[in-house]
């Protein structure tokens, strides 16, 4: 059984946003700057960020709304505790 | 079993405490490295049919040589290529182990190549993941068997040719064509979809083990940027426009349906069989002897030994160290020989010790038994002050330089032709040592070279040689014996 929802990956699925309560969490320190999770995201609400990590690098970063929770993001990205996907809202 | 939330698997560790540096909360794999991906995906797993307990990683040589740092199972690092022979030793030795063979392509498909073709035609039930990225990525993108034709790496300038290099080897395709395999599928880390199939194709052969049904390899083709030179997006392209032409996807072998579990055949041991088959008794008692009253000076001794190969050496160690045990000392043997059996050198290191011993091997050395010339030579000054050196003076013609020692003249060689054969001049020396040592009782080193001599009909020779030892020092006793010939 996949918990991807597979439909979801295909095309944007949320052109109205916000529609899902879902949400992405990624933890900045953490993120290498690798990209894959920005090329994966079909609903494309995830961004470069400006600052600079320990690193070295510059994270990614959820521009705040639209994530439909599909979890895409957290299987491509390789680094174990970047990333966090609320599947819905209510996990604080 | 849907989750609400996708987070960090717990069969990884929360801070990577054995990672070296300051960084403990991030791996020390490339951005956009394929490793980081497959690791998720199998502790994501391990979570999920709650085996971190029972697993036990092997991480051969490569970049995921490291995987200790973050699954939170057992871990036991292989030489290059031999994860496969370790797996099959810890899933036999364990049964209920859930062992996973965690190798790249230059691991398995090189050096490893004879190693996985006959774990997979034993069909071991063990789970092995295949990480092919078609290059040597951790000693510096050298090519490897699985590198594509045409493909430019720090060995191929040019691109590799059939001609000279031969052609990538696809181990899914040739292992398929052994009988046991159970299950083997082909699949890459690219996009959200094939991940998925990752994910799946992980699952099923950590089940396949599982349930014993056998060998399952799942071969993944994973990216390395830092390797091919390439940005993590493209690299991830590559898998899938490169390639996966020449390693095409799918399942090659499935018999996971047909596959009926291995049931191993626990044999239960009466108390009473295992100690015929330790040859030990009940309380140990029959075995044990006193301990007798040792000089200060000759207490807790460092024991090296040394000769040519054949002589006896690392047995008379044994020897030394099997009558300590039975005397209730705490003892370690320590062999260093040469490839050959006869005619090189050979010396062995031996602690006996009243207290714990925390390194078989001692900067300095309290006894030393040199058999030929070139031993002494070799460690001569080696040997602590007031230390005791035995000299076989049969094959020594010098004597001793040192003068800060205690030196015992023994010609061991001629004592043992004298009981009709040259090669106990090792139980001259025993006998020798113990006589002087009085470390152990005569009773205890005889029962000893009685248990441990396995062709019985050199027990007479080997108990004249060891008396005729313990007899040429008693004898001597009133004679100077310090540096000079007896």
């Amino acid at each position: 059984m996949s918990e991807l929802n597979l439909e979801m990956v295909k095309e944007d699925p949320n052109p109205a946003r916000k529609k899902h309560n879902a949400r992405v969490e990624i933890d900045g320190a953490l993120c290498k700057e690798c990209l894959l999770c920005i090329e994966a995201c079909a609903p494309d609400v995830l961004k470069v960020s400006e600052t600079l990590n320990k690193m070295g690098y510059h994270p990614v970063e959820y521009i705040g709304d639209g994530c439909t929770g599909c979890g895409v993001c957290f299987y491509v990205c390789p680094e174990p505790g970047t990333i966090k996907v609320y599947k819905k809202i209510k996990a604080a | 079993m849907v989750k609400d939330i996708l987070e960090k698997p717990e069969s990884f560790y929360e801070i990577f405490e054995r990672k070296s540096g300051s960084n403990k909360l991030t791996t020390h794999y490339c951005p956009g490295c394929g490793h980081g991906v497959i690791h998720k995906l199998i502790a994501e797993a391990m979570d999920e049919f709650g085996i971190g307990d029972r697993a036990v990683m092997i991480s051969p040589v490569g970049c995921s040589v490291f995987a200790y740092y973050y699954f939170d199972c057992g871990n036991v690092q292989a030489p290059h290529g031999r994860a496969p022979a370790v797996a099959t030793g810890i899933k036999r030795a364990i049964p209920d182990s859930i062992v996973i063979s965690y190798q790249g392509d230059g691991d398995l498909a090189g050096i490893g190549g004879n190693e996985i073709l006959h774990a997979a035609n034993r069909g071991e039930n063990i789970t092995v993941f295949f990480v092919n990225n078609a290059i040597y990525g951790m000693t510096g993108s050298q090519m490897a068997p699985t590198t594509l034709i045409g493909q430019k790496t720090t060995t191929t300038p040019y691109g590799r040719s059939a001609r000279n290099e031969g052609y990538p080897i696809k181990v899914c395709e040739l292992l398929s064509s052994l009988e046991a395999p159970v299950y083997l599928e082909r699949v890459a880390i690219t996009d959200a979809k094939n991940v998925m199939k990752v994910r799946k194709a992980i699952r099923k052969g950590l089940q396949n083990q599982i349930e014993g049904k056998g060998f399952s390899l799942i071969e993944i083709l994973s990216p390395c940027p830092t390797g091919w030179g390439m940005k993590p997006v493209d690299a991830k392209n590559w898998v899938d426009e490169v390639l996966m032409k020449t390693f095409q996807l799918g399942v090659f072998k499935d018999k996971t349906a047909e596959a009926a579990p291995e049931i191993i055949e626990q044999k239960e041991f009466t108390s009473d069989e295992i100690l015929k088959i330790l040859g030990a008794s009940k309380n140990g008692s029959d075995f044990l002897y006193d301990k007798p009253e040792v000089k200060i000076n000759y207490q807790n001794p460092r024991i090296k030994i040394s000769g040519f190969g054949g002589q006896g050496i690392l047995f008379l160690g044994q020897l030394l160290s099997q009558s300590a045990m039975r005397s209730g000392y705490y003892t370690t043997w320590l062999p260093s020989y040469g490839p050959e059996v006869r005619g090189g050198t050979a010396n062995c290191h031996i602690i006996i010790s009243n207290n714990r011993i925390g390194s078989p091997l001692g900067a300095e050395t309290d006894v030393l038994i040199a058999m030929n010339l070139p031993s002494l030579d070799k460690f001569e000054n080696d040997v602590r002050k007031d230390g005791l050196i035995l000299v076989n003076s049969s094959l020594i013609s010098r004597n001793v330089k040192r003068n800060d020692v205690e030196v015992l003249y023994v010609p061991a060689t001629e004592l043992a032709d004298e009981v009709g054969n040259t090669k106990v001049a090792n139980l001259v020396m025993l006998g020798a040592y113990t006589a002087k040592s009085k470390i152990f009782s005569h009773d205890c080193v005889l029962f000893t070279a009685n248990e441990t001599v396995k062709k019985k009909e050199f027990l007479k020779v080997n108990e004249e040689a060891f008396r005729k030892g313990m007899e040429y020092v008693l004898n001597n006793k009133h004679k100077k014996i310090k540096n000079t010939i007896l």
